[in-house]
């Protein structure tokens, strides 16, 4: 089974190299660039077949190690 | 003192650390592989070194906070055992939880890597008194990832508890933000814990402590460490 792991900045923390990202699509003359936010994806394959234990798996992995919960927001998929 | 210098993959400064102990407390230290699960007999001080563990992959001490010793300095910091990291050391400490907060991307996105001045908050800690209260030194930093961030109620509590020891400033000890090198929160080079045991910080003591490295600044740190232990003893 594959699934995706989204890490995401929560709002309100500052994000440096999101906020040099904007500014370099702007130079680049990029349209409508309102704001940039950097986050991390991770694309894991599991071994099993069992959806409910997928979701716990990975919603562990993220807890114990993939987010800083202190900071950053997670979300898990199943993609089949 | 029976220090013990933890040692990780990518770490690098753990010399310079082994070296500024056993220069300034006469003994040598312990150096300990990051997957032992068990601290040397009668360790007195973990020293969380400087470096880049891991490459700095995911997030600056991610995967060394998760490292089979930390499950065994957390147990001896949770019965009082004194702790100190250091720059990279300072963020495994945060991501494994013995701190609070965490350490972001300079706000200036630069590695910024000079000397710089600290203001000491309070002379009354182990990490602190072999300085006065109010004194400034030069140390240098070295990090990429030194902006100490914490949500507000946690950086009031900081404040409110004294538990901010250092803090970026001029050479006479003004705390402002043309100082504040990283966007640091209220200019914060390090904090402890709420017991007091655990010091993280961004600068390098452990290369101001010989004549030769052209300032001996750090050498209070150490020495009041020392003192501390010994009186322990």
């Amino acid at each position: 089974m594959k699934a995706r792991v989204t890490v995401t900045l929560k709002t309100g923390i500052l994000d440096p190299q999101g906020k040099a990202i904007e500014g370099a699509l702007k130079s680049l003359g990029v349209d409508g660039v309102a704001s940039v936010r950097q986050g991390k994806v991770f694309d894991i394959e599991l071994a099993g077949a069992d959806k409910a234990k997928a979701e716990a798996a990975l919603k562990e992995a993220a807890d114990k190690l993939l987010a800083n919960t202190v900071i950053e927001n997670y979300r898990v998929e199943l993609l089949g | 003192m029976r220090a013990a210098v933890l040692v990780f993959p990518g770490i690098n400064r753990e010399r310079d650390m082994a070296r500024a102990l056993k220069l300034i407390s006469g003994h040598e230290p312990a150096m300990v592989w990051h997957a032992e699960t068990a601290l040397p007999a009668g360790t007195d001080l973990v020293v969380v070194p400087g470096g880049f563990s891991y490459g700095d992959y995911l997030r600056c001490g991610a995967i060394a906070a998760r490292a089979p010793v930390m499950d065994a300095v957390r147990d001896y910091a949770a019965k009082g055992g004194l702790v100190l990291g250091v720059c990279n050391g300072f963020q495994i400490l945060c991501e494994s939880g013995l701190l609070p907060g965490v350490l972001m991307r300079n706000a200036r996105l630069k590695f910024i890597c000079h000397d710089v001045h600290l203001r000491v908050e309070r002379s009354d800690t182990p990490f602190t008194r072999g300085y006065n209260a109010g004194q400034v030194i030069r140390v240098p930093v070295a990090h990429g990832e030194g902006n100490y961030e914490a949500d507000e109620e946690t950086i009031k509590r900081l404040e409110g508890e004294g538990r901010v020891l250092y803090r970026y400033c001029s050479a006479d000890g003004v705390v402002d933000e043309a100082h504040n090198i990283n966007g640091a929160a209220h200019s914060i080079a390090g904090i402890v814990n709420d017991g007091g045991n655990v010091l993280g910080m961004m600068p390098h003591p452990e290369n101001h402590v010989e004549d030769i490295m052209g300032c001996t600044d750090g050498r209070g740190l150490f020495a009041g460490l020392t003192a501390h232990l010994e009186k322990a003893a």
